[in-house]
């Protein structure tokens, strides 16, 4: 009966009940210890919580502006150079885990998407300006900027592989 | 614009936070007890080594998944704690785009062939963006 709700828990909070009991174990076996990790994470939480929250604020903006379907449209087979820029625009404006987006994209490469592009798609996900904040606040500027180019420059010549391997076998 | 579409983004945004949210506190967490558990170590493991801080960085992500943002707080707060900013980068690189957790998902969306070669192809990448980006840093520097 416990096992079976536990199951329709989300998994991020089961993840947490998980680390939570980690600390109530560590506490028993020592108390100073598990004191002074939870006061630690106490510290960094206060300190990135306004990043969380203007991160948030962005999302809601970017969710009233950005449609997954306005991409839809431009990944097509005969997109062309649109195509990538596209996949590169869609990739970084559309949030969201993996086990939302596989799905998402699978469909769409079923309605002809190149493989190319969803590489491209899901290789730039590390650049979305909604978490840059956090990226900035944690490396800098310049670290941010340098590895968003390589991110880019990275994800075409890895579509540009994983292209031709598999769609020449199509072809 | 109308009530419905901004309805829609709220409802959105909200999903994501309850996904996100526990995740990123329980990564935080964990950190912090691992943080306190190896304090001064990690400087004797990330040595700053061109090729194993990266490909230690990378399996390390490789193996844990979830949003972006996640991995910049727990990549930045082991940073503090002296791990090397090229095994950070690396490790930051392969949490979203390598995802060992998630290929059965990504096999059954895409296809075994697909979700390998990009998976293999991001591992090698993210420790390839890792040593340019450190070694681009340096030379602007």
């Amino acid at each position: 009966m416990v096992l079976n709700k536990f199951k329709k828990v989300p998994g991020g909070l089961k993840f947490l009940a998980v680390v939570l009991s980690i600390y109530v174990l560590t506490g028993i076996v020592d108390f100073d210890f598990a004191k002074i990790a939870f006061s630690r994470f106490f510290e960094t939480f206060t300190g990135i919580f306004k990043i969380l929250l203007i991160v948030f604020i962005v999302m809601f903006f970017v969710n009233i502006f950005v449609k997954p379907e306005t991409i839809r449209r431009h990944l097509g087979k005969d997109s062309g150079a649109k195509g990538w820029f596209y996949a590169i625009i869609g990739s970084i404006l559309i949030s969201g885990p993996p086990y939302i987006l596989f799905p998402f994209l699978g469909e769409l490469r079923k309605h002809g998407v190149k493989d190319s592009l969803l590489i491209v798609f899901l290789n730039n996900r590390n650049i979305q300006p909604v978490f840059l904040p956090v990226m900035i606040f944690y490396f800098g500027t310049p670290f941010t900027v340098i590895i968003s180019i390589y991110i880019i420059l990275f994800s075409f010549v890895n579509g540009l592989i994983v292209g031709k391997i598999l769609e020449s076998k199509i072809d | 614009m109308e009530n419905r579409e901004l309805k829609k983004a709220l409802k959105e945004t909200f999903k994501t936070i309850k996904i996100s949210f526990p995740i990123i506190i329980g990564v935080l967490l964990l950190i912090s007890l691992a943080n306190s558990l190896f304090a001064g170590q990690y400087a004797k493991i990330f040595t700053g080594n061109y090729f194993l801080d990266p490909f230690v960085g990378a399996i390390l992500g490789s193996v844990s998944f979830g949003i972006p943002i996640t991995s910049y707080v727990a990549g930045g707060e082991l940073l503090k704690e002296g791990v090397s900013l090229l095994a950070v980068t690396a490790f930051i690189l392969s949490w979203t785009t390598v995802g060992v957790a998630m290929l059965p998902i990504e096999i059954r969306a895409f296809g075994k062939k697909f979700a390998l070669l990009r998976n293999s192809l991001n591992f090698i990448s993210s420790i390839v963006i890792a040593v340019l980006t450190i070694v681009t840093l340096k030379i602007l520097s």
